[in-house]
């Protein structure tokens, strides 16, 4: 299983032809407090850098968009009750939704941990 | 996801960039790369936020503190402190002016739809400043001080309200801009024990009931203390000189009730208070009667007029008005945010102007001006966003009752 990172402050955990997606810690420290999590149907058709999700915070609203194409096969339901698993498990029990692998050569351009912890470092 | 601003949406007063005068201009949170940002202006207390771990953003042009960083920091954390015990809250961008000069008064309520006949000296009022068609410009607190009368505008609004009062005051009138005064916010059910014990003046704090203002020595410094605020808590609003500011404020936040708050929980604790923002809630689209400040307008002006928009007003006053400012608690945890669309059935009725997830209550809040007949408590409403319709009902405001000091605990 490989771990991939976006400059959207998305993660993707591929295996084989299914995916996990949610977002890093890093973004849910600058988005603060997270009170719900708006997250797409089963069977969503997804487009790798369309909105996939929305997180919103005690004051705002922010999209989530979808690393690679694909299709939405779960979401986590545990962020209907507790939102606030993003903030205190963004990379683990945070995560957002379960995908198919569309293309796996849109993998190509994506961050690898350290290379995402150096971007971070940048901003 | 769109990290390029925090947040999009809430306390930003988005207002047309302008000032000349402070070299600085408005913005907005949203700050993206794409947007200019000319220059942000530096408040007395920059260097002690960043030092508290404040994390910066431009508001009202200029660098203000969105939230602190720590155990008790972020704006759900610090809203609830607020509530709880006190926080310290710096708004040093907003105006403070001072203004004197022959027939003081009656220049003055040829702008302001206030009676200064009643406003006694150390009381403070909440006004309104009005164009010719009863719109909102600006709304202020005005305190009578000694041949003076104090006034405190919006920090996004400020040089707007400067040009504004010298267009319609008359010459013999002086308006002097505070620049060197700090204005620091203490709120809480806690603030009053906290601040009594660094406080002597004229009386003693118990004395200062809400919405009278004195002049005190906190820390050896003259300063004036008002009983107001924008929390809906009790609390206090403390007029400082700005060179005093960062000891004033370390010494207050030594305090184990005291916390330092940013903008972040200001506006979630207002819209918990259900009190209007300027440039969200209130604009030159919005008459104060529409948004049920009927009491910024005094009694005595309701039938004299006299002020800018009164024949509107005093219409209004007397016949009502085709749409209500009103409070919405929806349904489930998603907000409705600022120009969400709200809906009766299939017609809309009205817009969200502010809207967010409230704190103390646990479930999302709005308030929305609707069409009249749609506006009594317990009316069923739909909010749409993003394409789907939230459930909400009218509900009384304040969300969370105010708890202002009236004295005779």
């Amino acid at each position: 299983m490989a771990r991939y990172f976006t400059d959207e402050h998305e993660w993707i955990d591929v295996d084989g032809e299914n995916a996990t997606v949610g977002i890093t810690d890093y973004a849910q420290g600058q988005l603060g407090d997270i009170v719900f999590v708006e997250l797409p149907a089963t069977g969503t058709m997804l487009d790798k850098g369309g909105d996939a999700a929305v997180v919103e915070s005690v004051k705002a609203a922010s999209d989530v968009y979808a690393p690679i194409s694909g299709e939405v096969m779960e979401t986590n339901d545990a962020l209907e009750d507790d939102p606030a698993l993003v903030n205190t498990s963004p990379e683990e029990d945070g995560w957002f939704f379960k995908m198919t692998v569309g293309d796996k050569g849109e993998l190509e351009g994506l961050m690898d941990a350290k290379a995402y912890k150096a971007f971070c470092d940048e901003l | 996801m769109k990290l390029s601003g925090f947040p999009t949406e809430g306390a930003v007063p988005r207002f047309n960039p302008k000032p000349a005068e402070s070299g600085t201009v408005m913005s907005d949170f949203d700050t993206g790369t794409d947007e200019e940002v000319i220059e942000v202006g530096t408040l007395p207390l920059d260097a002690w936020h960043r030092a508290q771990g404040a994390r910066m953003v431009p508001f009202a042009g200029y660098h203000m503190p969105i939230q602190y960083a720590g155990p008790f920091g972020g704006i759900v954390a610090e809203h609830e402190w607020t509530r709880t015990s006190a926080g310290l809250f710096d708004v040093s961008h907003m105006g403070q002016l001072l203004l004197s000069g022959p027939d003081l008064d009656a220049a003055v309520e040829a702008v302001l739809p206030i009676d200064l006949s009643t406003l006694k000296l150390g009381q403070q009022r909440y006004s309104l400043f009005l164009d010719e068609e009863g719109g909102v410009l600006d709304d202020l607190m005005v305190s009578r001080w000694p041949e003076h009368l104090y006034l405190v505008v919006n920090g996004a609004t400020k040089w707007d309200d400067i040009g504004h009062l010298r267009e319609h005051l008359p010459d013999d009138i002086t308006l002097n801009h505070l620049e060197d005064r700090a204005l620091l916010a203490l709120q809480g059910p806690k603030a009053a024990d906290a601040l009594a014990r660094h406080v002597t003046g004229e009386y003693v704090l118990s004395d200062l009931t809400f919405m009278k203002f004195g002049q005190f020595k906190l820390a050896g410094h003259d300063v004036t203390i008002a009983r107001a605020g924008y929390t809906g808590e009790d609390g206090f609003e403390i007029s400082l000189p700005a060179d005093a500011a960062e000891e004033i404020a370390t010494l207050l936040c030594g305090e184990p009730e005291v916390k330092p708050i940013g903008l972040g929980a200001r506006d979630s604790l207002r819209l918990e208070a259900g009190l209007p923002l300027y440039g969200h809630d209130l604009s030159p689209e919005t008459s104060p009667i529409e948004a049920g400040l009927v009491f910024g307008i005094n009694k005595r002006r309701r039938t004299e007029g006299g002020y800018p928009g009164a024949e509107r007003i005093n219409r209004e006053i007397a016949e009502g008005t085709a749409r209500n400012w009103v409070g919405l608690r929806l349904e489930g945890r998603m907000p409705a945010r600022e120009g969400a669309e709200v809906f009766a059935g299939d017609t809309r009725v009205g817009t969200v102007t502010s809207g967010g997830f409230s704190p103390s209550l646990g479930y999302p809040i709005a308030m929305a001006y609707v069409a009249a007949g749609h506006a009594a408590p317990g009316t069923a409403l739909d909010i749409e966003v993003r394409n789907k319709r939230l459930a909400a009902t009218v509900v009384q405001t304040p969300f969370v009752p105010h708890r202002y000091y009236r004295g005779s605990k």
